[in-house]
């Protein structure tokens, strides 16, 4: 998921009538499923939570950008080439919408810059991995995406206010997102046997790294428990990795494609696959900063930072003098 | 650490005669920037026709309540359109 | 006017025209690309994008024609992925590395003071599918042009840093600039057949735009500098090699491929 293991301050969730007044009323309208909007009165502890959860997935998408990014100026006909500067570009937009939805929580993008580049915040493991090849490009729209629509869509009714309008944005722009992904993938798997290849090698590498999005199971998460209680997370991240799972084993049959896990198979008892365990090693050394790119991410987006500086301060100061003109001229006429 | 950019809220009338309606924010140095950044961040998908910008900042809002011809260019973009894309009928729906 | 020329060396000249607008497109389009995830705000890297994106999509309308004309059955990526650095016809300007932002931004100003008043004359082309497509691009481009001369004045206007940079940006670029009122054969042919317009009638608007510009920036052009020619016959810079070493790899790499 884009945001992945948020923490609240919460011990367990308290009910109703453990709750003062305030708090009670406050989350009796969640209960109701009302909107929570910014200058209301919200317990601070879910102030901050959301603060952590909205930027971890604002960061996620201007990180995001980067791995995919990468393969802009390398895409191999025009038509994929504009096809996929749109959607980097996209990412930069919902980081944008997601950005504004955190400030009318009481903190700064620039705040939440430093969070990121400092490394004090996360973003999502997935982006910490290489795009190797073009078929990286279709794996990451398929699979990745897809893996975030999952968790996007319902939390178009979530209850803030406007985390939740910032995600119906989000979730329009997205849908096509996935679709050129699979697009991709599907010209691949039908294409040269080289091609093939390359698109079995995107999906080798690319689907425990999709699996690992959801986060471990969270079953017994007092942190989820919360923000379910809060209504900003609406499933868990097992109910979430089985429905991916069984909505993407037909797409890669469909597409000839072998998904690389020898657990694999259909369950008729429950209704859904069965599949192997995600290696959480791996995960937990990814979110810790030692996955294959986590470098190279936080250098670029610290460089992009640090060498636009003088291109924001350079605005600033026009539109201070541009403003300090206006002011004089209007005495003048006075 | 310098200043940030100030927050301007953006609102927006679609082409049928409606209302401007609220779209989101953004960032810029000033109302003018603003506008052009109205225009690249939120009409990408041709979504309006003509654009407010007002800092956050002067925003007067009630009290909550207790009980609680630019815009051509975005056509030719069909590939922002999730129907540009043909899903074939097994593979379910994305 | 010079005596009607055969339909066969017309249709060249539109083609070769083509090729020139559409390269120039593409490279810039590319260029502009190479900046997506790493713009100085997230506003600029959305706008900047948008820049791009419209110049791809002119590379597609303009190549589009080149292939027709030319009527050897190729299509628009065959010459965007199959043709090597002597085959490109663009503008030495659009090629030149992004350098810092101001640099990048003072070369779109550049070439979109030229671009905008080349794509209004266009929309008056004896060839009805060059005038539809300057017609499209137009519109376009006269956004391009507001927004690029726009952050020129800004950033000229800025602080002492932005202003020296924009300077550096202007002086670094400047020798590139002259390439584009530079007529040849094609261009005398295309005149003549009220095609396009002769490159050097250009030159007076752009210079208008341009001093206009850099008054209100505070920027000042060079007194002196020599002309970088050659792109339009495709002798370029050592840039162009890698970018399309770069751009082209996919193709180079899997011939005969679909994508």
């Amino acid at each position: 998921m884009y945001a992945q293991m948020v923490k609240t301050e919460a011990k367990r969730v308290r009910s109703l009538d453990e709750m003062e007044p305030q708090e009670r009323a406050f989350q009796q309208r969640i209960d109701a499923g009302q909107k929570i909007e910014p200058k209301e009165w919200m317990p601070e502890d879910y102030r901050k939570t959301l603060i952590r959860q909205i930027s971890q997935h604002a960061h996620s998408e201007i990180v995001g950008q980067l791995p995919e990014g990468n393969w802009i100026t390398r895409a191999p006909t025009l038509e994929r080439k504009a096809i996929l500067l749109a959607k980097v570009q996209d990412e930069a937009g919902h980081g944008l919408y997601l950005y504004c939805a955190a400030e009318t929580l009481g903190i700064s993008r620039d705040q939440m810059y430093e969070q990121l580049h400092s490394g004090k915040a996360k973003y999502s493991s997935i982006f910490n991995y290489p795009t190797l090849s073009w078929a990286d490009i279709g794996a990451i729209g398929w699979l990745v995406d897809g893996a975030a629509i999952m968790n996007q869509v319902p939390l178009q009714r979530c209850s803030y206010g406007p985390y939740a309008r910032a995600m119906v944005r989000i979730c329009k722009e997205e849908s096509f997102h996935q679709r050129q992904g699979f697009d991709i993938m599907t010209v691949l798997s039908k294409g040269t046997p080289e091609q093939k290849a390359m698109a079995q090698d995107a999906l080798d590498r690319w689907w425990w790294p999709s699996l690992m999005m959801f986060g471990p199971s969270d079953d017994a998460s007092v942190h989820s428990a919360q923000s379910m209680a809060w209504n900003i997370k609406q499933d868990s991240n097992d109910e979430l990795r089985q429905k991916f799972v069984d909505q993407t084993v037909p797409q890669a049959t469909y597409l000839g494609l072998t998904v690389p896990d020898p657990a694999l198979k259909w369950n008729e008892a429950k209704g859904g696959h069965d599949f192997g365990e995600p290696d959480w090693t791996e995960f937990f050394a990814v979110i810790a900063g030692e996955g294959p790119c986590n470098r190279e991410r936080l250098e670029a987006r610290r460089k992009a930072w640090n060498d636009g500086a003088w291109f924001r301060d350079g605005l600033t100061a026009h539109a201070g003098k541009q403003a300090a003109r206006r002011q004089a001229s209007r005495i003048a006429a006075e | 650490m310098s200043s940030e950019w100030p927050l301007w809220e953006v609102f927006i009338r679609g082409q049928h005669g409606l209302n401007h309606r609220h779209v989101g924010s953004l960032h810029a140095p000033d109302a003018e920037m603003a506008i052009l950044n109205a225009r690249d961040v939120y009409t990408r998908r041709n979504e309006g026709v003509s654009i407010w910008v007002v800092r956050s900042a002067d925003i007067v809002a009630s009290a909550p309540s207790d009980k609680g011809p630019l815009f051509d260019p975005a056509n030719a973009k069909v590939y922002r359109h999730p129907t540009f894309f043909d899903v074939p009928d097994e593979v379910g729906h994305m | 006017m010079s005596a009607p020329a055969s339909s066969s060396a017309v249709s060249a000249a539109v083609a070769e025209f083509a090729l020139r607008m559409g390269d120039s497109c593409l490279i810039l389009g590319h260029r502009n690309s190479e900046w997506c995830g790493h713009a100085p705000a997230l506003e600029e890297d959305i706008a900047l994008a948008n820049t791009a994106l419209d110049l791809i999509g002119q590379t597609q309308l303009w190549l589009g024609l080149a292939c027709e004309a030319e009527g050897k059955g190729r299509t628009p990526d065959n010459l965007a992925f199959l043709r090597d650095v002597s085959g490109y016809r663009n503008l030495l300007l659009v090629e030149q590395p992004n350098g810092d932002f101001g640099r990048t931004l003072m070369r779109q100003y550049l070439f979109d003071a030229w671009h905008l008043p080349l794509l209004k004359a266009l929309i008056g082309s004896a060839d009805r599918r060059i005038a539809e497509i300057a017609e499209k691009a137009s519109k376009e481009v006269a956004y391009h042009l507001e927004r690029s001369a726009d952050l020129v004045v800004r950033l000229g206007d800025g602080t002492a840093e932005s202003h020296a940079r924009m300077q550096a940006a202007v002086d670094f670029l400047w020798p590139y600039t002259g390439e584009m009122f530079l007529a040849d054969a094609v261009d005398d042919e295309l005149a003549s057949a009220g095609l396009a317009p002769e490159p050097g009638l250009l030159k007076a608007a752009w210079q208008v735009h341009v001093g206009t510009t850099f008054a209100e920036a505070t920027l000042k052009a060079p007194e002196k500098s020599f002309v970088q020619k050659g792109g339009r016959r495709g002798v370029h810079s050592e840039h162009l090699g890698y970018i399309l070493a770069e751009m082209q790899f996919l193709q180079r790499a899997y011939p005969g491929a679909s994508w």
